[in-house]
């Protein structure tokens, strides 16, 4: 039988193993979760924008650059609205305020809320394209039948990296009817 | 003190033991019959990808059954086989009685059979088992699983806690219960590979605990971790399962290090080659083993910077892996050798482990990779490291410590029979599954397009080969145990050292309950 | 006899040849070829440049592994106790160690060089001149080509190999499994870029001929590219588990010249735009029957079985929606069920499609409804639904 030395560093041990393992399942939630997606806001590295609203800063227009913004739409499955822009190509000089609109459309005969994900391509773009307005930052609520045009307003930074041209900008639209029932009508991220 | 009357009688006395050898033989046995329900699922695998077109089972049967196979062999047969080993040997080589706790031992062990009862009877559930692949991606393993996906996270959860009450009671054990005179570097192979897996287990399965819970959050509590529409993110989850994933594959493959590490010194009858070197290089694959995960992902769409991090850090790894197969045949040069059982698996191991040690390197670098990648070229990868890695090892432990274990000889007649049907068997199944990858085919498939029949059905030839040589095994060790040729030397082979052959053979039920001294 | 003894050697060595061939140059760029055993380098530039550090790393393990393993097999046939040879005492040796953790360091430092450059390459995704968004669905993909006027061209591109192939009752075609109904088409010597995403679960595109491989992530976009140099048609399939069929959805790509390209695209602005002028046409019972059964094959017969006998699907045959009313018919069939396997499939089919199978399903399977349904009714019965 152990002496009572060793079991008390037994007992030591294990509680200090014991520990290391709950503070790894902690690290889980605690750490993991909320660092990869401060990183992702930050760095934009998932090619999501942030889903807050962009401060405007008073800037000049670049007009010796133009970039293409092109937007594509995709409907989750099970959605079922028309969703599309009305315009798919837009050339844009960083530091303009750009405006354009979404059309949408509930066509089931009941009530659903919606929301639109964006994503952006090319990665290194998204911490560059700043959202002043989007139907993307709040879930969207159609009636049955109806349809509504949704804006987005925004600004292609100056400082985007010279060899960017080209910014594909996509919003994946879900059905969300059944989350919003159960929160509440939440503004998301 | 009260005096010990021997192991107590009947069915009871399984359930109730806190002793190591009857842990470690309980946990041996349910290995193995997992390593057979595993290979069933894989002989139907192969079976149904014998010739192109459906045959045998439909496309959602054959996703449970490659999901099956690989959580039954990662979990069930690996994963235990070697903690049965460790609790067997561990004691024994370090000069102590028992292990730390060994009623939490007995409970680490007898969470497993109701497991994977659990786990096998989703089988007939309504559903269908797991069919997302051991992997279990988000949202496959989220918004479009079979129900029985709640059972299989359970199922985890329970396998997490045997695992980490295990590893707590391995680094307990080794830390407190050391003889008098054993210092750490002094310490038998075996034991520093499975006191540094322990820690690995201990920081990376509770990782994985995270990782369902958060799938069980989204499925049944309304969160969006991997969800997009609530904000979420798919691959999030391939961040959080393969940070807990690769240190998991050298969780796997270091107590296999240690006792080839063990083996090769015996048969060699030479001292093992740079000691110090070998634990140095362990200790540096499982730090590196934390900065590599996304190796998995190279094709998710990362930013080229993490591409090329996880590059580098996934090539570095190949430097001390490199370093230990040196140091093994350092320790062959020049010995003197004879080639039992288990010294032809641990040539084997050397050899084909190393094989699979070059695909990984192959498959380190990004660019090429995205060819690669969910091919077949990645299921070979994993099998020469995972089988004629990792199995192999525990075979030649089995052979190597059975005689100490039982007191009796194993013929080896059939031990090298049954060796070189499984090399031969095990080179066909999976070599020609590299051509099949750089080809183009694709993993996870029930059925393929008819360039690629040839090598597939090669392949599956090879898996009943060695499927069968498996009950030449089981064979082998049931007639051995029952009615083998009986010995009583305490050094079963010549060149071997180490506490445990000092005792008695068999061992006898209780040892060490005064520790020896160690010079 | 000179010439007899070179036919034959030539003959001999013809096998030899072949085998090298295989192992070294990976010749055929188009298609897997029975018996191989190497990667092709396909027919990009960046794909000739992964195959040749594939070859590179190859070549350096296949040297390190003859080394290391006559090492060792020498060793083992050598140092046998059987042979009389005495087991030497050595057993450390700091500067062999050191020697063999820098060496092998110095090899992979040199393999670094290549594989970062190309991958710096593979992630170039700027000034391609056509990009088409690429989505996985389970279990097919979808095509849409951008037009900087809007008018973009879309569809979707499903298995085309039958049933009865799969299931052994047919003998298999040349290109089993990896046929389609839609190739994606592209032109040759331009690069292209993909925007990849996913509808439902986690896909992956995969071209070997291209070098493409990316996921395809719900709800996020993913870029690559390619710039084919050569025409001709190249087979991909599916490379990340996404569910039942994870096997039967690939992918052909149809690289042609600029002028084929341009016009296969005008064609298929004007397809849709007839599609959108058919809207008026009045199609007779017949017609949409013949036209219903194939779009029943094509969409359908997977889940709810050859004779409307369902499967994974509901029955058809006798069904209250195809026995009922043809508003909740098309209701179904457009919205599909949400929490189902049952997809909206107004985004799959056009109106004419759609017009046909409904009749189709309501008219097959002994149901014999007798309703006729028009691609005009389809669009009605979506404004005001």
């Amino acid at each position: 039988m152990a002496n009572t030395t060793t079991e008390r560093s037994i007992t030591y041990t294990v509680t200090k193993l014991a520990v290391v393992a709950v503070a790894m399942f902690a690290f889980v939630f605690v750490v993991m979760v909320p660092l990869y997606n401060v990183l992702c806001d930050v760095l934009g590295i998932n090619g999501k924008t942030s889903g807050e609203r962009y401060q405007v800063v008073e800037s000049s227009v670049d007009i010796g650059r133009e970039i293409r913004v092109q937007f594509v739409t995709t409907n989750n499955e099970g959605m079922p609205w028309v969703f599309h822009p009305t315009e798919s190509v837009l050339k844009v000089n960083p530091g303009a305020v750009n405006s354009t609109v979404f059309y949408a459309k509930n066509p089931l005969a009941k009530a659903m809320v919606a929301q639109a994900i964006p994503s952006v391509a090319p990665i290194r773009a998204a911490d560059y394209f700043h959202k002043t307005e989007c139907f993307c930052f709040n879930q969207q609520p159609l009636a049955a039948g109806a349809e509504t045009d949704m804006p987005l307003q925004f600004i292609v930074d100056q400082d985007l990296p010279a060899d960017i041209k080209t910014i594909t900008l996509s919003y994946t639209l879900f059905d969300v009817t059944a989350m919003a029932a159960s929160q509440g009508a939440v503004a998301t991220r | 003190m009260s005096a010990h009357h021997g192991p107590s009688k009947g069915f009871m006395r399984w359930v109730l033991t806190t002793n190591h050898k009857d842990i470690g033989t309980m946990y041996l046995w349910f290995s193995f019959a997992m390593f057979i329900l595993g290979g069933a699922f894989a002989m139907i695998i192969r079976a149904e990808l014998f010739q192109p077109g459906l045959q045998i089972v439909e496309p959602d049967f054959f996703n449970q059954m490659t999901t099956m196979h690989g959580l039954v062999m990662v979990f069930g047969a690996i994963m235990p086989s070697f903690v049965g080993l460790a609790n067997w040997m561990i004691p024994m080589m370090i000069g102590a009685p028992d292990m730390a706790l060994p009623r939490m031992n007995n409970l680490s062990f007898w969470l497993l059979p109701p497991t994977f009862a659990l786990l096998a009877s989703t089988l007939f559930m309504d559903g269908g088992a797991p069919n997302f692949g051991w992997t279990f991606y988000a949202p496959l393993s989220t918004t479009y699983a079979p129900d029985t996906v709640t059972y299989f996270i359970f199922g985890v959860h329970l396998l997490g806690l045997s695992s980490i009450m295990g590893s707590i009671n391995i680094i307990a054990t080794v830390v407190n219960l050391r003889a008098p005179g054993m210092t750490y570097m002094k310490m038998p192979m075996f034991v520093w590979t499975w006191l540094i897996t322990a820690f690995l287990l201990i920081a990376v399965m509770p990782v994985l605990a995270g990782a369902v819970t958060m799938m069980l959050m989204d499925i049944h509590f309304g969160t969006s971790f991997f969800s997009a529409a609530g904000g979420g993110d798919p691959v999030l989850f391939q961040h959080v399962f393969w940070f807990f994933g690769h240190p998991e594959v050298y969780i796997i493959i270091l107590p296999a290090f240690g006792v080839v590490s063990q083996i090769i010194p015996t048969f060699a009858r030479k001292p093992l080659f740079g000691y110090d070197s070998m634990v140095y290089a362990t200790a540096s694959i499982a730090f590196l083993s934390f900065i590599v995960w996304a190796h998995h992902m190279y094709t998710v769409g990362m930013p080229i910077t993490g591409e090329l991090f996880f590059m580098y850090a996934t090539m570095l790894i190949a430097v001390p892996t490199g370093v230990k197969v040196f140091n093994w045949i350092t320790t062959m040069w020049k010995g003197s050798m004879t080639f039992e059982t288990p010294m032809l698996f641990c040539i084997g191991f050397v050899f084909l482990f190393t094989i699979g040690g070059f695909t990984g390197v192959m498959l380190s670098l990004a660019p090429v990779d995205f060819q690669y990648h969910d091919s077949y070229f990645v299921v070979a990868h994993f099998h020469y490291v995972m089988v004629a890695g990792a199995v192999f090892s525990m075979s030649a432990a089995v052979y190597y410590w059975l005689p100490k274990w039982t007191g009796k000889m194993y013929s080896e007649n059939m031990g090298k029979a049954h060796f070189w049907i499984s090399f031969f068997g095990f080179n066909l199944t999976f070599f020609p599954q590299h051509f099949l990858g750089l080809a183009g085919m694709p993993r996870r498939i029930p059925d393929y397009a008819l360039q690629f029949t040839d090598f597939n059905t090669m392949s599956s030839i090879g898996a009943f080969i060695y499927g069968a040589s498996q009950i030449l095994f089981l064979f082998n060790v049931v007639k051995t145990v029952v009615s083998g040729e009986p010995t009583s030397e305490e050094k079963t082979w010549d060149g071997a050292e180490g506490l445990e052959w000092t005792l008695p053979t068999p061992a006898p039920y209780h040892t060490f309950s005064t520790p020896p001294d160690v010079k | 006899m000179h010439l007899q003894a070179k036919r034959l050697s030539k003959l001999a060595l013809s096998p030899v040849l072949m085998l090298l061939s295989m192992l070294s140059t990976g010749a055929w760029a188009e298609e897997a070829q029975r018996w191989q055993m190497n990667l092709s380098p396909g027919v990009t530039e960046v794909g000739a440049k992964i195959y040749d550090l594939h070859m590179i790393v190859l070549w350096i393990c296949v040297v390190i592994g003859v080394v290391v393993f006559g090492v060792m097999f020498y060793s083992a046939f050598t140092h046998r106790k059987s042979k009389g040879a005495e087991a030497e005492d050595f057993h450390e040796s700091t500067a062999v160690e050191i020697a063999w953790t820098v060496v092998p360091f110095l090899i992979l430092l040199v393999i670094a060089f290549p594989a970062t450059t190309t991958l710096l390459e593979v992630y170039d995704f700027e000034d391609s001149e056509l990009d088409i968004v690429v989505t996985g669905y389970q279990w097919k993909w979808k095509y849409e080509y951008i037009d900087a006027d809007g008018e973009n061209v879309s569809f979707f591109s499903n298995l085309k190999t039958g049933k009865t192939e799969i299931y052994n009752e047919d003998e298999k075609g040349e290109h089993y499994l990896l046929e389609v109904d839609e190739p994606i088409v592209l032109p040759v010597n331009t690069k292209v870029r993909f925007l990849i995403t996913a509808n439902d679960v986690i896909h992956a595109w995969w071209v070997p001929a291209l070098a493409v491989k990316r996921d395809a992530i719900p709800g996020f976009i993913n870029e690559a590219w390619t710039n084919a140099t050569q025409t001709g048609v190249y087979r991909g399939q599916c490379a990340e588990l996404c569910g039942r069929d994870h096997g039967f959805m690939p992918i052909v790509v149809n690289v042609v010249e600029r002028a084929e390209f341009d016009q296969w695209l005008d064609e298929k602005k004007a397809q849709a735009a007839e599609i959108k002028s058919l809207m008026d046409k009045q199609f007779t019972l017949d017609e949409q029957m013949v036209a219903g059964k194939t779009v029943y094959n094509q969409y359908c017969v997977a889940c709810h079985g050859s004779n409307g006998e369902g499967g994974v699907g509901k029955a058809i045959a006798g069904s209250a929606l195809a026995t009922g009313e043809v508003a909740g018919h098309l209701a179904v069939s457009i919205n599909g069920v949400p929490g189902t396997a049952m997809q909206a499939f107004g985004a799959q089919l056009n109106d004419v499609d759609m017009a046909a199978v409904v009749t189709y399903q309501r008219n097959a399977f002994g149901n014999n409804m007798g309703d006729l349904v028009q691609p005009i009714d389809v669009y009605n019965f979506k404004q005001v639904q």
